[in-house]
């Protein structure tokens, strides 16, 4: 982007690229000096104390924390097994012909994506007195199934309209024009999506730290919150975000990769047009008419 | 009915200190997310990378994570603040990456020929990015960024499990007093609902005010 003109800007001479390294080196200098700052910071509080980082050579701790994570991941499967059939049914429902059929799901889809994903879980945790694992794995599978119903749904009406004639004129009937004509191709250029959004689904897992679920950041608050090791507060963070953070950005990706190679691949070509594979917030564009 | 009559008081106060933390929120995020923007698409490298590297960063960290370092974890810097305050850097710092993204790509929609029919006029850098890509960018960024604003009401749910006043937390009061639980969880989940369609309804007036057809 930096050699090609845009909207913006032309191709710096130059005078302006000189101007812009000079910037450049500015904004550099002013960030070290903030990290700079933050480092210093942290030694000045003594974080990086053998006493604060010993637990962490402890198997037990070690164990812990794996078992957090292990749980994180159970979590996350658990939703991503459920959303995708609970998404797949949700879809077919919204496009069916019947009215009613299509009024039902409309409803369910744009009522679960309305609320906020943490008082479902909580109401199913508190009033309906659900374990914490499987309070979070249904509220995330309501919440992300709904989201997954519409990207499924886009994905349908994006594939192009003569395919779904054709398949009608050569004789198929609805099931067989949608099993074998559109979901296909829906599918492979709705990827992207799918797989960002279970990236927003294995962020929401953490939610279950808020109704005492023992997962990732649970076992990070046990450690944290130990006088016997200097309350290490910021070394847990310092293992824990890293960790969370990597398995979402591998995941995110992922989205990427597959959004790329789709965009290459000839099958694509005449068919639906490859999703895009940004971080949705629940809505992914394509859904939003 | 009898949940909400006799504890009016309370989900008031919920409802306001959602509403107030959505605001606030709100606008450190369009903040944050405009200079954030106006980063990754200057024409400075560094700039360019700090954005990059803080969208991709924030959109990939769980909002609970981000709670837990800064209501945890500032006050071990020697940063004591209200938990308000907290809640509001949290919220505002998350969804600021995703206002940046919606508003880059709103930038990015503005055709090269925009820019150079602007430049060729004489135009200077000022007068381009005011008059010719702003107003155009402005129309595709509405319905974005009303659906992250959205997005945002329904995530300051977590602030409530981390002691800030808000519609959320209000379930915990009730739940001591004895009333029916799911009632309660039913006008709490009215309050929220009457929070996201008003800002919808809001963004939907503003988009049809604005939208020009292209």
């Amino acid at each position: 982007m930096s050699s090609s003109a845009s909207a913006l800007y032309d191709v710096p001479g130059p005078k302006a690229a000189a101007r812009h390294r000079l910037y450049g080196g500015l904004a550099l200098l002013g960030l070290l000096a903030l990290l700079g700052w933050v480092v210093w910071e942290l030694f000045d509080t003594h974080q990086f104390t053998y006493q604060k980082w010993m637990p962490f050579e402890y198997q037990g701790i070690q164990r812990l924390l794996l078992h957090g994570l292990g749980n994180t991941l159970k979590a996350f499967a658990f939703t991503a097994l459920f959303a995708l059939p609970f998404g797949a049914f949700f879809a077919a429902g919204r496009l069916s012909d019947h009215r009613v059929v299509r009024w039902a799901a409309t409803l369910v889809v744009e009522f679960f994506r309305a609320m906020p994903l943490l008082v479902m879980i909580f109401f199913i945790f508190v009033a309906m007195k659900v374990q914490p694992l499987w309070a979070l794995v249904a509220g995330l599978t309501l919440y992300n199934g709904s989201v997954l119903a519409e990207v499924f749904r886009a994905g349908v009406l994006a594939v192009p309209k003569g395919q779904r004639e054709a398949a009608f004129a050569l004789g198929l009937r609805k099931t067989q024009v949608m099993a074998y004509v559109l979901v296909p191709q829906a599918n492979r250029a709705m990827l992207p999506s799918i797989i960002s959004q279970l990236v927003v689904a294995l962020k929401d897992t953490s939610l279950g730290f808020l109704i005492t679920y023992e997962e990732f950041l649970h076992a990070g608050k046990l450690i944290a919150t130990n006088l016997d090791y200097d309350l290490p507060f910021i070394p847990v963070v310092l293992v824990i975000a890293p960790i969370y953070i990597g398995m979402c950005l591998l995941l995110s990706w992922l989205a990427r990769w597959v959004e790329r190679r789709g965009r290459r691949s000839p099958r694509v070509k005449g068919g639906a047009p490859m999703a895009k594979a940004g971080v949705a917030l629940g809505l992914p564009p394509e859904a939003q008419q | 009915m009898k949940v909400l009559t006799a504890n009016f008081s309370t989900y008031w106060h919920g409802f306001l200190g959602t509403l107030e933390l959505t605001g606030v929120s709100a606008l450190l995020a369009l903040v944050l997310g405009v200079l954030m923007a106006a980063c990754r698409v200057s024409p400075v490298g560094p700039l360019r990378t700090l954005g990059a590297a803080w969208v991709t960063v924030l959109r990939n960290t769980p909002l609970t994570l981000l709670f837990f370092i800064v209501v945890l974890g500032l006050p071990r810097f020697g940063v004591s603040l209200p938990f308000f305050t907290f809640a509001v850097l949290a919220l505002g710092c998350y969804t600021s990456a995703f206002v940046c993204e919606a508003l880059r790509s709103g930038i990015n929609t503005v055709p090269t020929g925009q820019g150079e029919a602007a430049r060729s006029l004489g135009m200077t850098f000022g007068q381009t990015l005011g008059l010719v890509v702003l107003p155009q960018a402005f129309r595709s960024v509405i319905a974005p960024v009303g659906s992250v604003m959205i997005a945002l009401a329904k995530n300051t749910a977590i602030a409530g499990s981390f002691s800030v006043v808000e519609l959320l937390g209000t379930y915990r009061t009730l739940n001591e007093l004895g009333y029916s639980i799911i009632w309660t969880f039913v006008w709490i989940a009215v309050g929220y609902l009457v929070i996201t369609l008003a800002i919808s309804a809001v963004f939907n007036l503003m988009e049809r005010k604005w939208a020009v057809a292209r």
